[in-house]
This record gives structure tokens, sequence and C-alpha cells, in this order.
């Protein structure tokens, strides 16, 4: 009986594959298309928010350099920028410039935008990926742990630990892990991506990514790659059990909700194994829903960053957003938050197709 | 018990079925969301609402308590005799939580703190249920160009981080400097923005599958007017998730609200005591091996949303018949064997398979389970 099951099984995945190729036809694409097109007026209507609730307190040039100027000399430098013209227009300035991949020049240490995105982004982005590794292993550890167990103690135990990960602010969550790995035990250090000593060895490369893991790997050096590591694990740990509080929830919800699902029953009479049930043919449905709000998680990430890096002074875009704020420097902030815009569409458009591929229901 | 009166023809086992009570209705008190499902909810599920009632409960006292339990002030600095209180001072009889950097009580400010962040809630959390729900229910009714253009702005403003939203609101709101009150608005406006859409979404999706029922439909035809049928048939109908993200937007208003904190976008110290500030504050004591200026606070913020989401998430379950707890097959058992015609037996009032009963009656059965036709789940409807 699980013979055959087992036989049966190469068949139909490799007969999987082609019928989908089938079905990715016009109405896939026409599909994708409509849902592409959703970008524009997506991020348009962001960077207009933006624009105009940053205008709203008045120029960025008063704000940043308010009071260290005298009237008249701060009067010949907005009206040297052109902040004294109609928003209208100064609006469409920006959306030209946007265009062509122009966002200005930052007010207080005078720099493209631009260069700042991505010298910055990829901290953020290496951050981010350390946090949604941490994320996806406690998460569907546990969330799986859980859905097993459902309504015993492991499963409760499971819950509240998703939940205080969700309830503890990262920054306090970053503080109690600075307080008892690096000031209690001294283990690991509390803030910054490197030692100086690192940062002296990555300005002999080439090409830096950026990437300060990746960078080590290029240097080849052991000992940069593990200080680089141990100054990763705080933050990445922060940032990423905040997302696995969400991850937890998730899994637990979608799996168990598989799992009442007649076709388990049916496994299960036919002696299919608990393991294998839970391993294939409760995961793999309970995978749409699961990738679907993963996707939307990515707003959650990048703004747990901007918190994280505040705390652990990782210079990555969220510590620069900080700065940038705090000095009033709007321009350089405009620029980061409509960077975000348009990863958290760009995002939401991978996770839209990819769940339309998945499950053709989506589709309409 | 059921033996026959002068007026009554009583058969045995009539009792019972009082017991049973499917036809009592069910007091007004017992009507209110949370109070319902603490009837429905068993086992640990129980524990979990129970719990988070009570730390919500502890919080809403401090709040209201704060001027008494608090020996100073959350802006004080100098005690009654006009000595300074000393700055980083380690916890003492004097400081029972210790002071911060500048010289503030870490008690009084995490009890204050309490007040803050629960008018914030109210603030944040009233102004967007009115919003949200407002235009949820005009465009959902009205549909046209109006609910497009809504739903596109309010999808272009749910996908971004909130926490971002708030800041550029909290920058529009007040040029990022905040007075007593108005840094408490400026907060709660900033959080409103961004849950406008999380209302705004879910009324706009009810009103749409309520709106072709036959009873709408009627009420139009006997002439009701659209505000009559907006306020009445429609919003009555459609709140039936908004407990729900109720609370779970109210333990995110705190987090939002801290994290404005946090980035120093939050209320002045001398405004009201908050908790973010005070975090912003003890990152570099931290460093420097002093743990009081952020572990009071930061357990703040923790049990209070803790207790918030254990509700909200209990909620939740209650409302969706997959994730509810179900008694266990021994106890559900005996409810059978309450059935029987043995009239020497004692109904149990408790009885799981009425409850069972009751909740896929409940309005607040989740919106997958509708899908499901009501022959396949076992309910009969038999008003």
């Amino acid at each position: 009986m699980s013979q055959a099951a087992t036989a049966e099984e190469p068949a139909v995945s490799q007969a999987a594959p082609k019928a989908h190729r089938n079905r990715l036809s016009a109405g896939f694409f026409k599909f994708v298309l409509g849902r592409f097109l959703l970008i524009i007026p997506t991020v348009f209507i962001l960077v207009t928010i933006v624009f105009f609730v940053m205008r709203a307190t008045g120029d960025p040039i008063s704000a940043a350099m308010g009071g260290r100027l005298t009237p008249e000399e701060l009067q010949r430098r907005i009206h040297a920028a052109g902040y004294d013209r109609p928003l209208v227009v100064q609006y469409g300035e920006y959306l030209g410039g946007l265009l062509h991949g122009d966002l200005g020049t930052t007010l207080t240490d005078n720099q493209p935008v631009i260069q700042i995105l991505v010298r910055y982004g990829a901290a953020t982005l290496e951050l981010a990926i350390l946090a949604l590794v941490v994320a996806l292993i406690v998460g569907i550890g546990l969330g799986r742990v859980a859905a097993r167990h459902r309504d015993h103690a492991t499963d409760a135990g499971v819950r509240l630990f998703a939940i205080l990960c969700y309830a503890t602010p990262v920054f306090f969550l970053g503080l109690v892990l600075k307080l008892v790995f690096s000031v209690a035990l001294g283990w690991l250090p509390s803030s910054g991506r490197s030692s100086l000593a690192s940062e002296m060895q990555f300005s002999r490369l080439v090409s830096p990514t950026g990437l300060y893991i990746v960078d080590a790997l290029q240097l080849g050096d052991t000992q940069v790659l593990g200080d680089v590591l141990m100054h990763a694990v705080l933050p990445a740990l922060a940032l990423g059990l905040l997302t696995a509080g969400v991850f937890i929830r998730l899994v637990r919800t979608n799996v168990i909700s598989t799992y009442n699902a007649g076709y388990i029953e049916a496994a299960r009479s036919r002696g299919v194994g608990e393991k294998r049930l839970m391993g294939k043919h409760a995961w793999r449905p309970a995978l749409i829903p699961i990738i679907t709000v993963m996707g939307m998680q990515i707003a959650l990430l990048l703004a747990g960053a901007v918190l994280t890096e505040t705390t652990f002074e990782w210079k990555g875009l969220g510590f620069m957003l900080s700065n940038y704020l705090k000095a009033r420097d709007f321009v350089a902030v405009q620029g980061i938050v409509i960077l975000i815009a348009v990863i958290v569409s760009v995002v939401n458009f991978i996770v839209d197709v990819i769940s339309a591929l998945i499950d053709p229901r989506v589709r309409y | 018990m059921s033996e026959s009166t002068e007026n009554r023809v009583g058969v045995p086992g009539d009792a019972r079925l009082e017991g049973l009570r499917i036809a009592k209705p069910d007091s007004r008190l017992s009507k209110l969301p949370v109070i319902r499902d603490l009837k429905v909810a068993v086992g640990w599920q129980k524990a979990m609402l129970i719990t988070g009632l009570v730390i919500t409960g502890f919080f809403l006292l401090v709040a209201i308590f704060a001027p008494w339990i608090a020996p100073y002030g959350y802006a004080q600095i100098k005690g009654e005799d006009g000595v300074p209180f000393p700055a980083q001072a380690a916890p003492s009889t004097e400081h029972i939580w210790g002071t911060t950097v500048g010289g503030f009580d870490v008690f009084s400010r995490t009890v204050w703190g309490a007040r803050t962040a629960v008018i914030a809630i109210v603030v944040a959390v009233l102004l967007s249920i009115f919003a949200g729900v407002f235009l949820g229910l005009v465009s959902g009714w009205f549909g046209g160009w109006f609910d497009r253009v809504c739903v596109v702005i309010a999808d272009a403003i749910y996908s971004f981080p909130s926490l971002l939203l708030a800041i550029l609101m909290a920058i529009m709101i007040s040029g990022g400097q905040s007075s007593l009150w108005g840094g408490i608005l400026a907060s709660g406006i900033s959080i409103t923005v961004v849950y406008i859409p999380q209302y705004f979404r879910t009324i706009r999706a009810e009103v749409i599958r309520i709106k072709s029922d036959a009873y709408i439909e009627s009420a139009k035809v006997v002439g009701a007017s659209t505000p009559r049928i907006l306020g009445r048939h429609l919003l009555r109908n459609s709140t039936r998730t908004l407990p729900v993200i109720l609370t779970l937007n109210s333990s995110e208003a705190i987090l939002t609200l801290a994290g404005l904190g946090f980035l120093g976008f939050g209320i002045e110290p001398t405004a009201a005591a908050e908790w973010g500030y005070d975090l912003n504050r003890s990152v570099a004591d931290v460093t420097a091996g002093i743990w009081w200026t952020a572990v009071f606070p930061g357990m703040a913020i923790v049990l209070i949303v803790l207790g918030i989401t254990l509700i909200g998430e209990s909620l939740n379950d209650l409302a969706d018949p997959r994730l509810r707890a179900r008694k266990s097959a021994g106890e559900v058992v005996g409810s059978i064997e309450d059935t029987s015609v043995d009239p020497t037996e004692r109904p149990n009032n408790d009885n799981p398979v009425v409850e069972e009963y009751m909740a896929t009656q409940d309005p607040e059965v989740a919106v997958l389970a509708r899908t499901i036709p009501d022959e396949s789940r076992g309910v009969i409807k038999d008003d």
C-alpha cells in the first residue's frame, strides 16, 4: 500500500509542473501585468503623501538650519534652492527628478540622497536577511510544534512565547539582550557592525559590497568574519524574534486548519505516519497563506529595522533615518521613506505573483 | 420537577429542556463581546482571556489612580525640601526603582506613563474607528469611483510601515516637538491615520457582503432612507469583527507610541511621562550597566501589550470555530448522557453541545466559516 503510494509520487510530481506550465496562459500574464501596474499608483500615492506631509511644516532649509543662520541668509538660501516657489511646482519638479533617479541632496551633509541609499541600504539589507533567517527558523519550527500539540501545554507555552515576542518592543528586547550578553556576560559586542580593525581591513577591498559578511568572505579572513558575525548576532536576534512572533502564530493557525482537513484524515486512515502527515500533507497546503503573510511582514521588518539599528548603532538606513529626522533634514528623510515605499510595493507584488503561481484561485 | 400541576401538563424531562436554554433569550449584558466570549471559552483559552483582562484592568487602575500611586510627579526632579534627586541612582528606599540620568524617579515615571498610554489608545482607537467605519460604510455602499480611490489609498497606506507613517504624521502635526495635550493628541492622531485603513477594509468588505442581502433589499422597498439603512442595518451587521481588530490595534498603538518616543518624536518629558522616551534615554545607561532605567518602563510596555494581545488573541480564536479549543471527549460524552430520557439525571448547565450550538449561532463566527454551507457545519436553523 505505502509502496504503491511512494512509487506513484515521482510520476505525480513530474506531471505537476507540466500541467502548471499549461495553465500559465494569457490569464496569468494579464494578472501579473495588472498587478504590476498597480505598483505605480501605490508608489505615487505614498510619494505624494510623504512630500506634502513633510512640507506641511514649512521649507526644509529653515527646518534644518533654523537657529543657525541669520534671517537674511536663510531667505537667500531658500530662494537659491527654489523652496519659495509654489508647492505644486516644487512637487512637479521632485517627481521629475524622481523619474531620473534624482532624489536631491541632503541639507546637513550635502550628499546625493541616492548615494546614501546605496551605501547604507546594504547594511539594512544584511540585517533584514539575517533577521529573516532567525524568524523563519524560530517561526516555522515552533509554529509546527504548537500545531502538532494543539491545545496542550506545549502549544500554550509556544503561543505565550509568540505573544511575548510580539509584545516586546524591539528596542527594549535589544536593550535587554545588550544588558545580558554584552554587559553582564561580556560575550558579544554591544553595538556597531564590526570592530575598528575589521573596518580597516574592509578599506583594502577593491569592490566592497557593503554586506560585511560577503566582504569578509571576499577577504578570506576568518577573524574578520568572526568579528562581523559576533556583531550581527544581537541585532539579528532582536529583529528576528519580533518577526518570529508573527510567524509562529501564522504557521500554527494555518497548519491547524489544514491538519483538520478531510484528506489528512484519509491519509491517516491509510496508515501514513504522523511525522509524514505533518511534514508533507499538512505542511504544503499551509504554505500558501504563510508565504503571502510573510511577504506582508516586510513592512514590519523595515519599521523594526529602524528601531533595531538605532538601538545597536547599526549604520544602516534606519539608523540614518533616525539621525536625519533628528537633524530635521527632510530631503534625506523623504528619500529614505520613498525607497522603503518602493521596496514594500515591489515585495507585495512579488508575493502576489508567487501566491498566484501556487494557487490559481487568486487570479480570478 | 416536571410533574403536572393544576394549570400545566408536565412531561418528565421538561426541566431538562429548560436547562438546555436553547430558546431562552440571553440578558443584554451577556451579549457584550468580551462577556459573551468569556462564556464560550474553555480550558486554557479561558485562562488566556482572563489573564489578559486582569493585566489590562490592572493598567487601567494604575492609569486612573496614578496621582495617588506615584510618590513623585512625572517631571519632578527635586524633593519637597528642594533638594534635587540624585542622577542615575540605584534603587533605594527613597526611589524604589532608582532615578534616571535626568534625575526623574523611575517608579513615578512608569506609573504616570500608564496614564499616557491609556489616553493615547483611547484617542487613537476612537478616532480611527469613527473615521474608518464611516468611510467603510459610505465607500462600500455607494461604490463607484469614490470607492475605488478609497481602496487604492487605503491599500497604499496599509502596506506602508506604520511606524514611519506615524513619524511623518508627528512631524506634520507638531513639527516634531510636543506640548502636554498637544503631544498626546499628536501621537494619538498619528496612530489614528495608520489604523483607519484597517477598519475601513474590514467594514467595507462586510458592507459589500451584506449589501445584497434580502433584508437590505426589503428596507429599500419599504422606503427607508439611505442614512437609515447605513446607520441601522449595515452598521449593526458589519461590526462583528471589530472587537478583535480593536484590541489588536490598541496593542499596536502602544508599540507605535513607544516607537515614536524612542525615536524622539513623542511627548516631551515635562509634558507627560512616556515609556518610549524613557527607553530612549536609557540606551546610554545600558552600556554602563545601569539596568533600572531601561527594565522598568520596558517591562510596563511588555505587560500592557501582552495583556491586550491576550484578550485580542482569545477573541480571535473564539470567533474562529477552527481555532476554538474544544472540550475533551470525556466531557462531551457526559453531555450526551444529559440528553437521555432518564428523569433522575440533572442536566448540566454548561453543556458543551449547547455551547457549540450557541457559538455557531453567534454572529462573530469568522469570515471563512461563512463560506461553508450551514448543512455541512451541522447547524440547524430554527428561527
